[in-house]
């Protein structure tokens, strides 16, 4: 696999979804839902809790199948432990004492699922490689207990990308994290996609930290979706469309804000 | 009965405790057990650095309860009492397996099993009318003169511990500190899960024929501890564990050879001291600042710093 150059776009999408269904029992989470998602692009994937965002992630890692319609992950179906996705879990704070440092939790990206113990040094020039893209050399041996949690962060984007996947996938990866932190991570990933084409499919519920890299934001709510550009879906008219309700949507300067998004029945505490 | 002095233990008691007359006709006898303590330490030393990775040194005290169950069971019968705590503990690691994914729920289980193997074993014992020292030895530890039948089975469940270790070691490393990225990535999470307990319950029975049921945690629980203090490299975790596992049983042996006292508080004491050394430099360093970073530079310019 090459990797160093900015690679010309093959025509194939890196993700698509083609009339996508998916339910729980009787409850369906999203229904025909089409999405194209090519190299180098942004995808910021918005919603409230329990409008499906995780289960799309889960879905397009192989986690579990589709109940209707299509998925193409690199051209592929999507499989278990696809090399094509690097994945970047919510920020949890990592155990003090656990028994690896920086570069080790990096290197599992790479070797972590294979059998057997591996050669110890094997993977070191990738593994230093990916350390210096995310800024993170000079802690690359501390334990990664003791690194703060946007340290921690860091370390996990260089897990997701050291073997180099068309598609990265992250998980509201800005929870919890200062705002300082959140800006790093956001430009982080979107250096990689400029450099390596990767495409990026960003899980978030909150929108203005990656409102400067977005190319389009793909909005779950209600059973029913919509993608476009920011301005094409977070405004006032689709939102209340969205969700049945009127919705109030507000620029001011560079931030957005949403108001009025009616509580979920079954999410009683937190709906954004 | 030996009265006490005020001024502390008489000589007798010491002459108990540490007794190195004749140790070199002493050694000839024991050299199986030491080879089975070292076999132990090798295993236990690797298996440590798991058992506190995945958050299980409560588990390992019930399966070894478990694991005495059986064995005390297999005394009563005539049976082979290495044999009856295999069957044990493994019992014990996979129900534990199978029951107990979250965290919560196996902390309950174990709860239940632990005391319900412990009064099993007392149960068995109770009734079983052959040497007292057989009894004891299963909960503190012995060094009856290891038969070669005896070095074999342990042999044989060292070797099959250490090929499934060596074989699932990257994926079970991967699961045990991120389970949702190593699954996201492939592991079989969920399959590795009553594995690793099959391979912790053949370690816990090969400890329990030599430290006893009650002081199994010396072995798979304190080396790894005492590491992971020092340092956070894998690959010195696994070598300084497996270390300090194999000079607490080894070393307990030889330095229990010629008392009459049983062969744990000789162990644990080793073990325990290695993890008191190592909180010590681990304190030390962190007062000077070792813990945080291992080299300070500044941040490329090119994203933000974070603080």
């Amino acid at each position: 696999m090459t990797s160093l150059s900015p690679t010309p776009a093959p025509a194939r999408p890196v993700l698509e979804l083609r009339s996508a269904h998916l339910r729980y029992g009787p409850r369906p989470l999203w229904t025909d839902l089409s999405v194209q998602v090519d190299h180098g692009e942004f995808v910021a994937v918005l919603g409230a809790n329990g409008s499906g965002k995780t289960s799309l992630l889960r879905v397009i890692l192989g986690l579990q199948p589709l109940t209707g319609g299509t998925l193409l992950v690199d051209g592929r179906p999507p499989r278990r432990g696809s090399d094509a996705i690097g994945y970047v879990p919510q920020q949890r704070r990592v155990d003090p004492l656990t028994p690896l440092r920086a570069r080790d939790v990096v290197r599992q990206g790479l070797d972590g699922h294979r059998w057997g113990i591996g050669r110890p040094g094997a993977t070191r020039r990738r593994v230093d490689a990916v350390l210096d893209e995310v800024d993170a050399r000079a802690f690359s041996d501390a334990p990664v207990g003791l690194l703060s949690g946007g340290e921690q962060q860091r370390i996990r984007i260089a897990q997701a990308l050291v073997a180099d996947p068309a598609l990265l996938l992250c998980d509201e990866p800005l929870l919890s994290l200062d705002l300082n932190s959140q800006r790093t991570i956001t430009a982080l990933v979107d250096r990689r996609r400029r450099s390596h084409g990767t495409a990026v499919v960003f899980v978030t519920h909150e929108i203005n930290p990656v409102l400067p890299y977005v190319d389009r934001v793909l909005y779950l709510a209600g059973g029913r979706a919509r993608i476009g550009t920011v301005d094409d879906v977070l405004n006032s008219a689709t939102l209340s469309d969205l969700y049945g309700a009127p919705v109030d949507v507000i620029r001011t300067g560079d931030r957005i804000v949403v108001a009025g998004i009616p509580e979920a029945p079954e999410q009683t505490h937190h709906a954004d | 009965m030996t009265t006490v002095l005020a001024a502390g233990p008489g000589p007798d008691v010491w002459h108990q405790i540490f007794n190195f007359a004749n140790y070199g006709e002493l050694l000839a006898l024991v050299h199986n057990s030491i080879i089975a303590g070292a076999l132990l330490g090798i295993v236990g030393g690797l298996v440590s650095t798991f058992v506190m990775m995945r958050d299980l040194p409560f588990a390992v005290h019930s399966i070894s309860e478990l694991s005495f169950a059986g064995a005390a069971g297999a005394l009563l019968l005539g049976a082979n009492v290495i044999i009856g705590s295999l069957t044990g503990s493994i019992l014990a690691a996979l129900i534990i397996g199978a029951l107990g994914s979250r965290a919560r729920d196996r902390n309950s289980i174990i709860g239940v099993l632990m005391p319900f193997g412990l009064g099993l074993g007392v149960l068995f014992l109770a009734l079983y009318k052959g040497r007292a020292a057989n009894k004891f030895g299963l909960l503190t530890g012995q060094i009856v003169a290891v038969d070669s039948v005896q070095l074999q089975w342990l042999a044989l469940t060292c070797v099959v511990v250490l090929i499934g270790l060596v074989a699932i070691w990257r994926p079970l490393t991967f699961a045990s500190t991120d389970p949702e990225v190593a699954g996201a990535r492939g592991v079989p999470v969920g399959l590795l899960s009553p594995v690793f307990m099959l391979l912790l319950g053949l370690t816990v029975a090969m400890s329990v024929q030599i430290v006893g049921a009650l002081l199994v945690l010396s072995v798979i629980c304190t080396p790894a501890a005492a590491a992971m203090r020092v340092t956070a490299s894998p690959g010195l975790v696994t070598l300084l564990s497996v270390i300090f596992a194999v000079v607490s049983v080894v070393g307990g042996i030889l330095v229990a050879l010629g008392g009459s006292v049983p062969i744990s508080p000789y162990v644990t004491t080793i073990s325990f001291t290695i993890y008191l050394i190592c909180r010590v430099i681990a304190a030390v360093r962190a007062k000077r600042g070792w813990a945080t970073r291992s080299a300070e530079r500044p941040l490329a310019a090119a994203v933000p710093a974070t603080h």
